[in-house]
Formats: C-alpha cells, structure tokens, sequence
C-alpha cells in the first residue's frame, strides 16, 4: 500500500466544552476551553501548536452556525503558526483535517489545531438562526436557486434527498426509527448528552413530521458547544501520553456535480465515491472497523453511511437497523456511541470525531465498546458534501 | 388552522447577467434554459460553457415547460408567519433533458396528491420584477 501522508498523521489530543442548550460564555470562550482541553490533552503547551485549521470560519452573522474563527482564536491564545487555513468548500468539515494532514506533510507544521464551534442554541433565541435565507431577502450564490420556493432551512433541502432514499429503498418510518431509538440508548450512557430519556417506536411515530419524510427524532439538536483536536506529524505523536492514533486513509473525493439540486444520485448523496476513495487508500476493510461514528445531521445520513461504506447493501439498511441490535453497543457494527447529533447534540461531524477517539482509547464508561477497539470510521455528509476517514490505534 | 395573514414574499435569487434570463423569460410566458447552439445540450444552471462539446456560443431556449416529478417532500413545519401549513417543495427534471432540475413549489393541487414521476407543467408568480416558475399537475384546472 502506497505511504499515503494521512498515515503519518495523528491525533494526539481532543477537547472539548460544555455542551448544552444555552452556554453561560460567549462562543470564542467556549472555543478557548475546547482549544485548552484538547493541548492539555496531547501534552502540549500553546508554544507546541504550529498550524491551526477550521471549517468553514467565521460567518461574522451571528447565526450561531460559524460565529468562531481562526483570527479571534489565535490572538486569544496568542499562538505563533507556520500554517493555518479555514476550508469551507471542502469535502464536508473534515476538509480543515485534510488541509492539515497536507500542511503537515509539506513540512509547514507538526501540531495543528482544529476546531469547530456551533452556538446555534443561544443564536435560536434571539434571531433568525441558522437560516438559509429570509422573506424579502436577496440570495447569492448556489443556493438562489432554492431561494424562491420556501426554503428557510437545510431539512427541505435534504428531505428532498431523503425523500428520493425512502421511495427507492423502501424504507418505512417505523423501520428508520431504530437509528434515533439507538442513539438514545446510548445517550442513556453518557452523561453529557443533551437527550438521555429512551425512546420507543411509538414515540418516534408521534413526533412532529418537519417535512416529509422527516420527523422530529430523525434531526439533529442545536447546541452551544465548541470540539477541538490536535492533529501531528507521528513522530512528535510518538512522544504523547495516550496511545499513537494514526489516521489511516481519507475520503476527500468530489466526483460528482458539486450541486444541491443537480447532484447526480439524489438517493445516495455524494458518499459512493467518497467512500471508494478511502478503501483504495487502505488495506483495511469494513470487517475490520470497531467503531463507526457516522454523520447523523439526519438519521438518514447514518442510514447512507452504512450502505456507502458496504457494511450493508444498497437499500438494506432497513434489515441491518431493525430492532437496534446490530448497530448497538454490543453489536456487530456499534455506530455513533455517544448517542451522535440526534441525542447527544450537534457538534457538526466533530462529535463524531471526539467520540471516536474517546472510544479507541477505551475511555467511554458505560458506553465503551466492549473488545478494546482499535479501527474507527469517521463520516460527515450532507448533499454534495461527504467526507470519511479512517482512525488506527497502535 | 387557517391563517388570514397574507404569505410572506419569497426570498429572491440575487441575478447576474447568466441567470436573468431564467428567471424573467415567464413575463412573456417561457421557461427559458441555456443551449448549446453546436450541439444543443440543455446548460443548467447557465454558465455560457458546454460541458459536453467544450463551445461557449450558447442562448436561451424557450422548453416546453413541461416536466416530472424527479422527487418531492411536504413541509409540515412554519418556519416563518404567514406560510401555508403544507406546502410542496419540488426537484422537476424538465421534459426535454432528464439531467436538468428545477428546484420548484408544486402548486394548484393537495399536496397528499403529488407522487414521484408525476407530469407538471410551469406556471409564472411575478415578484417584484422577477418571473418565478412554479409547477402544477398537467391537467390542472387552475
């Protein structure tokens, strides 16, 4: 297998802040405290951290989506960088973590900070957030082309592709529910979860449709809460207090029409290719995955995740979801184990990031997969945006 | 719940000298899509470049106005005062090239009727100087 250079990258520290449904600190603060945890965590000093990265910086409009960047970051912490870079049109939100993996093989940088801040639960609260646009207004760029029709959020926009999944695949509401049950039973687990109490079928059935075939349990929670992690060059990781975490291959593909409404394969999303991509860059293979922490803005995205990564066949999720049991704690392909987006609130792909390496660490307490885990997979998704990566701990 | 206030105006794209005629050719009742004068492939959304010959002499076309429901989701949810409670958020691939899709509203029918691979024909709402294109069930009596 070709020495690809995300394989001498890892990551060697994760922070992360309070994660709630309305923080008592302004959203740079809660970045400080994700930034200073995840350093800590990887046994450094700010005058280690060389490179910063972030998706997609700061939007400067108080919409609570992106209200942290890169500049107000570094001059807080006062950090001196060889290399730094916010990516928004990237492959989802682990494009800052492939620009990294790319500075740090190009010498630029060892120790590079990437986060990712979301203060959408206080923004709801005040204004207009996290719209895509407003009555009256004028909209540029891609989405002008939505802007017409009453598309105030991102869940019409993608019920139109989940609409597109359910009518070729199937798949009925009672069958999708086991995606929402399952994270629920692990945010049971976790202590900081926004969503611990169970949910049953009955209860997914009796939540609110959103616009069809969405329903309330299937969209993921706005939070106030900020993810950091540290990616290195392996040979300082080598020297870190835990275990070396490798990232083993990416996905970054963009092969299709970068388009929300022209995307060539409504009911599959950009994932196939991405997907493919990131097992031509590994010997590694689905068997060989422990832990999945799999995108789940949507459950649908979870459900497009498990048949794009081949853990099941087209349109069989249905069957590999049914009952809870195989994507469970205990099962053959636990998935999204802190109780993901949907319970455990929307940290925008870098939940599952955090997560997965809480995991591989063997650091999740009750919620810990049992048999030592040491392959993750980790997906963001989202129209044309998917992006995937695979982690190995040695 | 009826609700008497009147419907919020619609967001509006913000047009650039590519994308004005799409969204004005309904003041004269036409849909109009960008072709390749060589090889006359439909171009959406308009560019002024084939991406299947490479020719950058292109115009618009007046279609048919006629498409099929390519897929669709009922909105449940008031996202801002004044929207119907259900309404129909559309992707119509037009008749005459099956890659090229039109974000729309289906109109002037229930919204439990609308089905995938329906037939629908546009229809123009004018909003302050723009023609936006709507789609309705072909055989719709409105």
């Amino acid at each position: 297998m070709t020495d690809y250079a995300e394989k001498r990258t890892a990551i060697t520290g994760i922070g992360q802040s309070r994660i709630s449904r309305g923080a008592d600190k302004s959203a740079l603060a809660l970045t400080i405290d994700a930034a200073l945890d995840a350093i800590g965590d990887a046994g450094l000093t700010r005058a280690d951290i060389d490179g910063m990265a972030t998706w997609p910086g700061d939007r400067a409009d108080g919409s609570g989506f992106s209200d942290v960047g890169i500049p107000a970051l570094q001059d807080a912490l006062r950090l001196e960088l060889g290399w730094y870079s916010n990516a928004s049109e990237t492959s989802g939100q682990f494009g800052a973590i492939f620009n990294a993996i790319g500075a740090i093989s190009a010498g630029l940088c060892r120790h590079v900070l990437i986060f990712r801040t979301m203060y959408e639960a206080t923004a709801r609260k005040t204004s207009f957030a996290n719209a895509l646009n407003r009555p009256g207004q004028r909209v540029f760029g891609p989405f002008q082309w939505y802007a017409p029709y009453h598309v105030y959020a991102a869940a019409l926009q993608q019920a139109l592709m989940f609409a597109a999944y359910t009518h070729k695949s199937g798949m009925t509401d009672e069958q999708r529910a086991w995606i929402a049950i399952n994270q629920r039973e692990n945010a049971a687990l976790n202590p900081n979860a926004i969503f611990r109490e169970r949910i049953t079928v009955e209860d997914f059935l009796a939540a609110p449709i959103i616009a069809t075939p969405l329903r309330l349990f299937d969209c993921d929670v706005p939070i106030d809460g900020s993810t950091a992690i540290i990616l290195s060059h392996v040979d300082p990781a080598k020297d870190a207090p835990h275990p070396l975490t490798r990232i083993e291959a990416v996905g970054s593909a963009m092969r299709y029409r970068n388009s929300w409404t022209q995307l060539e394969a409504l009911d599959t999303q950009a994932q196939p290719k991405v997907a493919e991509m990131m097992w031509n860059r590994t010997d590694l293979a689905v068997k060989d995955i422990d832990v999945a922490e799999l995108y789940d803005g949507f459950s649908f995205h979870t459900i497009n995740w498990l048949e794009n990564l081949g853990v099941c066949e087209r349109y069989g999720a249905k069957d590999f979801i049914a009952g809870g049991t195989r994507i469970a704690l205990d099962g053959e392909f636990p998935i999204n184990t802190n109780g993901g987006a949907l319970s455990a609130g929307r940290m925008h792909a870098y939940g599952q990031v955090h997560e997965a390496m809480t995991q591989l660490r063997g650091l999740g307490g009750e919620r810990q997969v049992p048999g030592n885990p040491g392959v993750a997979v980790v997906t963001t998704a989202g129209g044309p945006l998917a992006g995937a990566f695979l982690l190995v701990r040695e | 719940m009826i609700d008497s206030r009147k419907p919020p105006s619609r967001p509006l794209p913000a047009t650039t000298c590519d994308t004005e005629p799409f969204w004005s050719g309904g003041e004269h009742g036409e849909l109009l899509i960008e072709q390749c004068d060589g090889c006359s492939y439909f171009i959406h959304p308009p560019t002024g470049f084939c991406p299947e010959c490479e020719s950058r002499d292109t115009h618009f076309q007046p279609v048919s106005g006629k498409g099929f429901i390519e897929t669709f989701t009922v909105n449940h949810k008031r996202w801002v005062p004044g929207l119907p409670e259900r309404y129909v958020l559309a992707l119509v691939r037009i008749a005459e090239q099956a890659d090229v899709r039109l974000a729309t509203n289906i109109v002037n029918c229930d919204p439990g009727d609308v089905t995938f691979d329906m037939p629908v024909k546009v229809l123009f709402e004018e909003n302050d100087g723009l023609w936006i294109p709507l789609f309705e069930p072909v055989g719709s009596a409105a």
